[in-house]
């Protein structure tokens, strides 16, 4: 009897983890406002993906409404979307990328052979940025309005459709 | 007029499957239940006619693309008039309704080919497995005209024009993937039913597995040929020469394939010697699961992955109301029903059931690896504890130790027997294939680079010696034949299919280990006129042209290739695509395919004054990924197709316990 009670605990384990699969469909993440919404860009410093001399700061992200695209080399993902933000960067939009768990090499590599939309590229070798981002899976792209704070999150990768329906409106929002 | 009503023929045939598959579920259950012939005798022609009405269904809806009737709202979103008549056939399955019509197909036609092959099973148990298949094909089709319709109309303003399919679905591995994965996922089906009925009915004998094996081998082999394709079409489509990326989709198809792996190899042992009884129906309910929760994580768009389709969460939540209630009522029957350990069958730990015990739990621990690293960050998102993204630095740390380590017990397997074997014996059939491993694998880097490498030695050692000890066993059982070739052909298919599936198996390791260590790649500046040379080969730009295809644009650049200076020339032409209908650009790889290397050019982007960004790429040896992969499925169908199976049916009641004896003939999987 015992043993029959102990795989009872198999079908009750599995209900557990459906559970989290429920909430995580109420999470959906294209429809998740990140818990960051309307919050300061987390403070950081480190070097930028072109020049390990030069130190930035969460200062970088003031003046003017910037869009912050988090990306990787190893995510195919962000190689499909380069087009889209390669066009926001057309559109006088300041883009700013994090290159995120990335080496310098591969980052460097990405961006000569997919385009290169962004004015700098923060690098976060470690994901420390990313992390204070509450960063699920790159590519994620976050508005930033002119006074630093986050005011849109996109998680995943960003299609024209997105570009036209949500990016573009959130940023003349902002503006 | 026959033709316009089309779509609510199909819709229609859908409805009447639906039905029957309700008969199927409840009748033979409750027949075999209360024991009376009559209603078990629903099961088999319910099956039959649930396949052919959801073929008609099918059907219709592949007639709506081909005729491109944008009255139909699943057609006008992923079709067009330009679109050729191949990608129309396969565009059916290139989205969410219709590719769980596609599924529910395969699931009706498993059913139906099941129920032909029934034999000589027992009246009861052939009742309860189709049971269990129209359940499971009920909450399928419950769930198709409940949420995800394919002939929904739109009318009365119907689009003139479609708005295309996807680029990155036209193209022929994609026509061939889904498919192949999803008779895969739903193979297992049957296996998962046989495994239910068995613990219903307390018949968990030898017979069941007999009957199990050659569905679960077929399933795997189809699973195998999917998962191979997708990587395949990763490879040559995306632009950027991956063959896996460990995405959470693609994670999906591989947990199933792993447990699946594991309940081909416990399923050997409970046949032959008893052992693992209820070891393996866990893992035929575990791997059928695990399709389910595939099925579940790509169509709801819980996880971020690239493949994500619609994102309804009306459908999240009934694949997973459908997911929560076939695993737990299941888990709960296996833990109501599950046999007690009642006679302990003894093994050595030097024996072929003591190493498949290994080869399970290993499988499990690395199912258990994929699975964490796939919902850790819904798992932890979900209990609001912080964010994390779990990308390929963790598959990848924990996935080739777990490899290497479960190579060496591969090789040790594939040549014990059962029961026990003699240290002795052991040391003397394997010590020869051991050091011909190790001082080739440790060579073989320096011969062919000139330059030492641990992990191409490392893989090229688990290769060897999962290969060279089958051989010398080969050898060893035709010995006593009067010719090689006479010894050759006693031995079974079963055992064929073994040798070729643990190949198969080695053949991959081989391509994943060389590409990765030895994969050349060059991103270059490149206009008319400029040369460049990757390992060897001279790429020489000839010409950027442009043209236009059936539903794109492209600029296309010709590449005149040659091998140093005398080598033979060839023409390599890849493309930058502009996908009229949804003014998406995609990149057309150029390839040069051969055994030992591939030639992969891919344009980057316009860098303006007529010069292109390229990726140029030498790939040694990455063919043997999916050849390895082709092995594998062939050495699963051979098992299938070994006469004892078809004996079995005569045989049946023996239970095959006792061992009947070491010799070489039962050291077949």
């Amino acid at each position: 009897m015992k043993r029959r009670l102990l795989l009872l605990l198999l079908p009750i384990g599995f209900l557990g983890l459906a559970l989290f699969f429920y909430q995580g469909l109420a999470l959906d993440p294209s429809q998740r406002d990140s818990a960051l919404m309307a919050r300061e860009f987390p403070a950081f410093e480190a070097t930028t993906l072109r020049n390990e001399n030069r130190r930035v700061d969460q200062t970088l992200l003031e003046g003017e409404v910037t869009l912050v695209n988090v990306w990787g080399e190893w995510c195919p993902a962000c190689k499909q979307e380069m087009p889209q933000l390669l066009e926001l960067a057309d559109r006088d939009i300041r883009m700013v990328g994090v290159n995120y768990r990335d080496t310098r090499e591969k980052g460097l590599q990405f961006l000569s052979e997919f385009g290169d939309p962004f004015e700098v590229n923060i690098f976060d070798p470690e994901g420390e940025l990313g992390f204070d981002l509450g960063v699920y899976g790159a590519p994620e792209t976050f508005l930033v309005d002119a006074d630093g704070v986050i005011r849109y999150h996109h998680k995943g990768y960003v299609s024209p459709e997105d570009v036209r329906e949500r990016i573009l409106p959130e940023v003349e929002k902002w503006r | 007029m026959f033709i316009k009503l089309i779509p609510e023929i199909g819709h229609f045939a859908l409805i009447i499957a639906l039905l029957m598959a309700m008969v199927q579920a409840v009748m033979p259950l409750a027949g075999a239940a209360t024991r009376r012939p009559l209603w078990m005798a629903y099961g088999q022609p319910m099956a039959a006619g649930q396949f052919v009405f959801i073929a008609i269904a099918y059907a219709c809806l592949t007639a709506s693309y081909m005729l491109d009737d944008f009255s139909v709202a699943n057609v006008a979103n992923n079709s067009n008039s330009l679109l050729p008549w191949y990608y129309k056939f396969s565009a059916v399955w290139g989205n969410h309704e219709g590719s769980v019509l596609l599924w529910s197909f395969m699931l009706a036609g498993w059913g139906f080919v099941a129920s032909l092959f029934t034999g000589n099973l027992p009246r009861d148990m052939v009742a309860r497995v189709m049971g269990v298949m129209g359940l499971v094909c009920t909450g399928f089709l419950l769930f198709i005209l409940i949420t995800s319709n394919p002939f929904e109309r739109l009318l009365p303003d119907m689009p003139q024009d479609g708005a295309d399919l996807n680029p990155l679905l036209q193209d022929f591995g994609l026509v061939v993937h889904p498919p192949m994965l999803y008779m895969g996922y739903v193979g297992f089906s049957v296996v998962f039913a046989f495994a239910i009925a068995a613990l219903m009915g307390g018949r968990l004998d030898a017979a069941w597995t007999r009957w199990a094996r050659p569905w679960t081998n077929l399933a795997w082999a189809f699973l195998t040929v999917g998962i191979a394709l997708g990587s395949w079409w990763a490879y040559y489509e995306l632009g950027w020469g991956g063959w896996w990326f460990w995405d959470p989709v693609e994670n999906a198809s591989l947990l199933p394939w792993l447990t699946g792996t594991a309940l081909v190899h416990s399923l050997a042992v409970t046949e032959k010697r008893g052992s693992f009884k209820s070891w393996t129906v866990l893992l035929a309910i575990s791997t059928f699961s695990l399709s389910l929760m595939g099925t579940f994580l790509v169509r709801s768009g819980v996880l971020t992955s690239v493949h994500a389709f619609a994102n309804d969460p009306a459908r999240g939540f009934f694949i997973l109301m459908l997911l929560a209630i076939t695993v737990t009522l299941s888990l709960i029957v296996f833990a109501l029903r599950a046999p007690r350990v009642s006679h302990k069958v003894g093994f050595n730990w030097l024996s072929r059931d003591a190493l498949l015990l290994v080869n399970n739990i290993f499988l499990v621990i690395m199912t258990v690896t994929v699975l964490l690293g796939t919902v850790y960050p819904l798992i932890l998102d979900s209990l609001g504890l912080g964010k994390i993204s779990v990308g390929p630095p963790y598959f990848n740390a924990l996935f080739v130790p777990l490899t290497v380590v479960m190579c060496i017990f591969m090789g040790l397997g594939s040549v014990t027997r059962w029961k026990s074997m003699a240290t002795k014996d052991l040391v003397r059939k394997l010590w020869l294939a051991g050091v011909a491993a190790l001082v080739l694998g440790v060579l073989m880097p320096l011969l062919y680079r000139g330059e030492w490498n641990l992990f191409v030695s490392l893989g090229i050692v688990s290769a060897l010696w999962i290969v060279l000890p089958m051989v010398r066993d080969v050898f060893d059982k035709t010995r006593h034949a009067s010719s090689f070739v006479a010894g050759v052909r006693k031995l079974s298919l079963a055992y064929w299919g073994m040798v070729l599936g643990h190949v198969g198996v080695a053949v991959t390791i081989v391509g994943v280990t060389v590409v990765s260590n030895y994969n050349i790649e060059r991103n270059v500046r490149m206009s008319p006129g400029t040369t460049v040379e990757v390992a060897g080969y001279q790429f020489t730009m000839s010409e950027l042209t442009e043209r236009r295809g059936p539903n794109f644009l492209a600029d296309t650049a010709i590449l005149q290739v040659q091998r140093g200076e005398s080598g033979r020339r060839f023409t390599m032409r890849p493309e930058k695509r502009l996908y009229l209908a949804t003014g998406m650009p995609m990149t057309q790889v150029a390839l040069r395919p051969g055994l030992f290397r591939d030639l992969y050019v891919a344009m980057g982007e316009d860098l303006g004054d007529g010069s292109w960004a390229m990726r140029v790429q030498y790939k040694p040896f990455v063919r043997w990924l999916w050849l390895g992969a082709l092995l594998m499925a062939f050495g699963g169908v051979l098992a299938v197709l070994d006469k004892r199976y078809r004996r079995a049916a005569v045989n049946r009641e023996v239970p095959k316990v006792a061992s009947r004896g070491d010799t070489a003939q039962e050291a077949t999987v």
